[in-house]
């Protein structure tokens, strides 16, 4: 019994480390089998791409926490990106007085990011104000954001995003550049990661969008704000989308409105592979960045080895899979160990 | 074996986690009779009717039919043997049909296909048989409560070589005339030589319909008798028996002198499909004071707290707290007005079960313990130790799962949650459910404690012995209505008993007179 529990312990302190252990599998894997995998060049590419799925999946990884899903993040991102590029390259038309805007840099990504938190306060509030399910609520505004990119240009690109000296909002593209070596991407990535983490350990708000996910009639009945802590939560992860559809572009130099789709499902997948449970209640940052990393180095991994795109698809498929059923056991193993110490009493 | 005897349970034990629901109970159904199955709220009848109907299986003990033995493992089986249960709750599916209700589970076939032409005739026929006429394709979600429960009584109706059929308080929510036609069916029933086992509250329906009484205590059986030798005062004392197992308080304070914290007038709350859940309820709470609200399942005890907390918005009357009318909007509100609640299922309204032990309790005065927005987790963590120092909770490290605890030390830290909101009011529902006899011991020395350092303390529960030694005053609801209100040294069980059961017999009454 004790040796067994013993045992117990040992593989729970394993799957607690997992995604660590997945990771440096994966690194020392695709060092072998691709001899340009390890060097610096391929790491900055890397992380170039881990920062987009890092900073989505960790709006991704509040919104899981509450209990919910947010479908509409890739879409966000494209549409924030379409607006930021439109803004640049032609300003806003106010028809009726016949004039243009041009707004410096710092305001067309303040008005980008707003985009993103506006589709993310639309979201809370039909989750929460009219209670329409997550999944289909964001599911609506992701096509609705998708739409809306196109829309901007009828389904054009706007390239070169540079800005003009005589307008005076050049600038842009400095969200895809790199500072003494390390991608701005990064930068912001670190900036945005430090500030969520504090948010959700070390505030009330944290704790209370904790309580939601893990029984919401009871964060309920103890007077936590729930309908009001889950519309933030929706409206930071349109934020983190808006931010990433703006890097996007900048590391392009150009906004195209299919930016971004499909990017749900990375950012699902690096929370889900961070250890955050979809039911709710469970889930942490640092463990959403390594998850962004495994999807990252898988990504790049595959295809530096010449995997093509359409196996990718099946390989990361099965990888969250794969993730979501070893959580499960761990919970569940988690629950025999609390029984067995209350047991031991 | 006596040949009357339908069914026969030998020896019947019920083992749930923490609590034994049946303690040894045999009990035979006799056929052809009404045989009525009573006791107070959680004195097992349920389970054991529900052992008898194949939902739950017996940790130990046999049943029989005639000389053989026999075991169910679902409904299914019992069903084959000709025993069909009519449920307390309804288990309708409201969004189906009348008919689709039904012949759920038994549906006739014409080859691949459903036969609906004989679901709908079958469905008239016997809904005709209980005088009422639905239309079969009327979904059920769109009936009144009285009518679904003609529904879920007309599903056992249709079965063949029907044996025993068990009535779990069908009647509840049925009008004087609708129980009239189900007793006269029930009549039919027993002239054709079929079972009938019927739980019920309301005793004076018991003396008119039943045949003879059996009556649990605590999971172990105590009396049973023939109708025609017995009264309602005789059963009521086999239900509360004798033993006193707490020792009642003396605390020598003079109530009439206290200030009072709360008053409640003409509180109200309407039922959804006519009726009220509470019906004019007026009561006061002194500072300092335990106040008992006793009743059975469904009279309105839970509703009184909700409405207290802001959950009920629909409510009116007049909540009064230290002499101000409060507006009572929603539960946050009624928190910073120093209300505090323990709910009666911890599981599923207490606890998070993914937070710790500590984050649980201090879940809701968080924001008491920020810094510019900032935990300070310094302040908390003294907050949280203090806590569980004073509500005694035994527990290794404060970070531990909530699971790790143990019932008793689980409802210990919901306790602990609401007291550190620093209410003047903390309503406690049944805050002794499902927890061993150490731990409530220490829960009631917990309220007893907060109580002398002047919180004023409601408490909602269903165990007589308990309200009785533990409550300063007492007042009894039944079904939505104040029927009953006590004093320390009025407070007697068989008192709260006979009054637990007049809000139906009022209910009636009034019924009666509209007729007229």
């Amino acid at each position: 019994m004790l040796k067994k529990q013993k045992n117990m312990n040992w593989v729970m302190t394993l799957l607690k480390g997992r995604t660590f252990l997945i990771l440096a599998v994966l690194v020392v894997f695709f060092s072998f089998a691709s001899p340009n995998f390890f060097t610096i060049n391929t790491g900055l590419t890397v992380a170039k791409h881990v920062a987009l799925y890092g900073i989505m999946g960790i709006g991704m990884t509040f919104v899981i926490i509450t209990g919910g899903i947010d479908l509409s993040v890739g879409a966000v991102a494209g549409f924030a990106g379409m607006i930021a590029g439109g803004l640049i390259n032609e300003g806003l038309k106010i028809g009726f007085l016949g004039i243009t805007i041009y707004f410096s840099v710092p305001w067309v990504i303040l008005i980008s990011a707003l985009c993103g938190v506006l589709i993310g306060w639309l979201n809370g509030i039909i989750i929460t104000k009219f209670r329409v399910a997550p999944f289909i609520a964001t599911l609506g505004t992701m096509n609705v954001a998708r739409g809306l990119a196109n829309l901007r240009s009828n389904g054009a690109t706007f390239s070169n995003i540079v800005g003009k000296k005589p307008l005076g909002n050049t600038g842009f593209d400095i969200l895809g550049q790199s500072f003494l070596g390390i991608p701005a991407g990064v930068i912001i990535l670190i900036i945005i990661a430090i500030i969520a983490a504090i948010l959700l350990k070390s505030t009330s708000f944290g704790w209370h969008i904790f309580a939601i996910g893990g029984n919401e009639k009871a964060a309920k009945l103890s007077g936590v704000k729930v309908a009001k802590d889950t519309t933030i939560v929706y409206m930071f992860s349109g934020l983190c989308s808006a931010i990433v559809g703006m890097i996007a572009a900048a590391q392009l130099v150009a906004s195209h409105p299919a930016t971004g789709e499909g990017w749900e499902m990375n950012a699902i997948s690096a929370a889900v592979l961070g250890g955050t449970s979809m039911a709710g209640g469970i889930g942490s940052v640092g463990g959403t960045i390594i998850g962004a990393f495994i999807i990252g180095v898988i990504n790049d991994g595959m295809t530096m080895c010449g995997v093509s795109e359409f196996w990718q698809k099946v390989i990361k498929g099965i990888v969250v899979i794969a993730a979501v059923v070893v959580d499960q056991f761990q919970r569940n193993l988690q629950a025999k160990i609390a029984l067995q110490a209350r047991n031991a009493q | 074996m006596d040949k009357d005897v339908v069914l026969h349970a030998e020896a019947i034990d019920k083992i749930y986690p923490g609590t034994k629901a049946l303690d040894n109970v045999s009990y035979d159904v006799i056929k052809g009779k009404v045989n009525v199955l009573i006791g107070e709220n959680g004195a097992g009848k349920s389970t054991l009717m529900k052992i008898i109907a194949g939902i739950e299986q017996p940790s130990s003990g046999k049943l029989y039919m005639g000389d053989e033995e026999i075991s169910f493992k679902n409904t299914t089986e019992a069903r084959a043997r000709g025993i069909g249960i009519i449920h307390q709750e309804l288990s309708l599916f409201p969004n189906l049909t009348v008919y689709q209700n039904i012949f759920m589970g038994r549906e006739c076939t014409k080859g691949f296909k459903i036969d609906n032409k004989t679901h709908i005739a079958e469905t008239k026929r016997v809904l005709a048989k209980l005088e009422h006429i639905i239309n079969p394709n009327t979904l059920v979600g769109e009936l009144r409560v009285g009518q679904q429960q003609m529904i879920e009584i007309a599903r056992n109706f249709l079965q063949d070589d029907l044996k025993i059929l068990i009535m779990d308080e069908p009647t509840s929510s049925l009008s004087q005339n609708e129980v009239k036609v189900l007793f006269k069916l029930m009549r039919e029933f027993t002239d054709a030589g079929i079972a009938i086992v019927y739980i019920s509250h309301r005793l004076e329906e018991i003396m008119e319909i039943g045949d003879n009484v059996t009556i649990l205590r605590d999971g172990k059986y105590v009396a049973s008798g023939e109708v025609k030798d017995i009264s309602v005062p005789w059963i009521v004392k086999q239900m509360v028996g004798s033993e006193k197992s707490y020792p009642k308080r003396e605390r020598g304070i003079d109530w009439d002198k206290q200030e009072t914290v709360l008053e409640v007038k003409d509180l109200t709350l309407p039922k959804s499909g006519g009726g009220y859940l509470l019906n004019k309820v007026n009561f006061d709470l002194k500072k300092g004071e335990i106040l008992g609200i006793y009743g059975l399942m469904g009279a309105g005890r839970t509703e009184v707290f909700e409405c207290l907390m802001g959950l009920r918005p629909e409510h009116t009357g007049t909540i009064i707290k230290n002499g101000k009318e409060l507006q009572i909007k929603n539960i946050n509100t009624q928190i910073a007005n120093g209300f505090a609640m323990v709910p009666e299922d911890r599981q599923s309204e207490g606890l998070v079960q993914t937070l710790s032990i500590g984050k649980n309790i201090s879940l809701s005065s968080i924001d008491k313990y920020t810094k510019f927005g900032f935990l300070d987790k310094k302040a908390e963590n003294n907050a949280v130790d203090q806590e569980i120092k004073d509500i005694m909770i035994k527990v290794a490290d404060k970070n531990l799962p909530i699971l790790s605890l143990s019932g008793g030390n689980q409802q210990k830290v919901v306790i602990a949650k609401g007291v550190l909101t620093n209410p003047e009011i903390l309503l406690l529902d049944e805050p002794s459910r499902g927890i061993d006899i150490g731990a409530k011991t220490e829960v009631f020395d917990i309220i007893n404690q907060y109580a002398a350092l002047g919180l004023s303390i409601i408490v909602i529960s269903s165990e007589l012995k308990e309200i009785v030694s533990i409550a300063d005053r007492v007042i009894v609801l039944s079904n939505g209505i104040k029927t009953g209100e006590f004093n320390h040294e009025e407070i007697k069980e068989d008192e709260l008993v006979l009054s637990s059961y007049k809000g139906h017999n009022a209910v009636e009454k009034e019924e009666v007179e509209e007729m007229r």
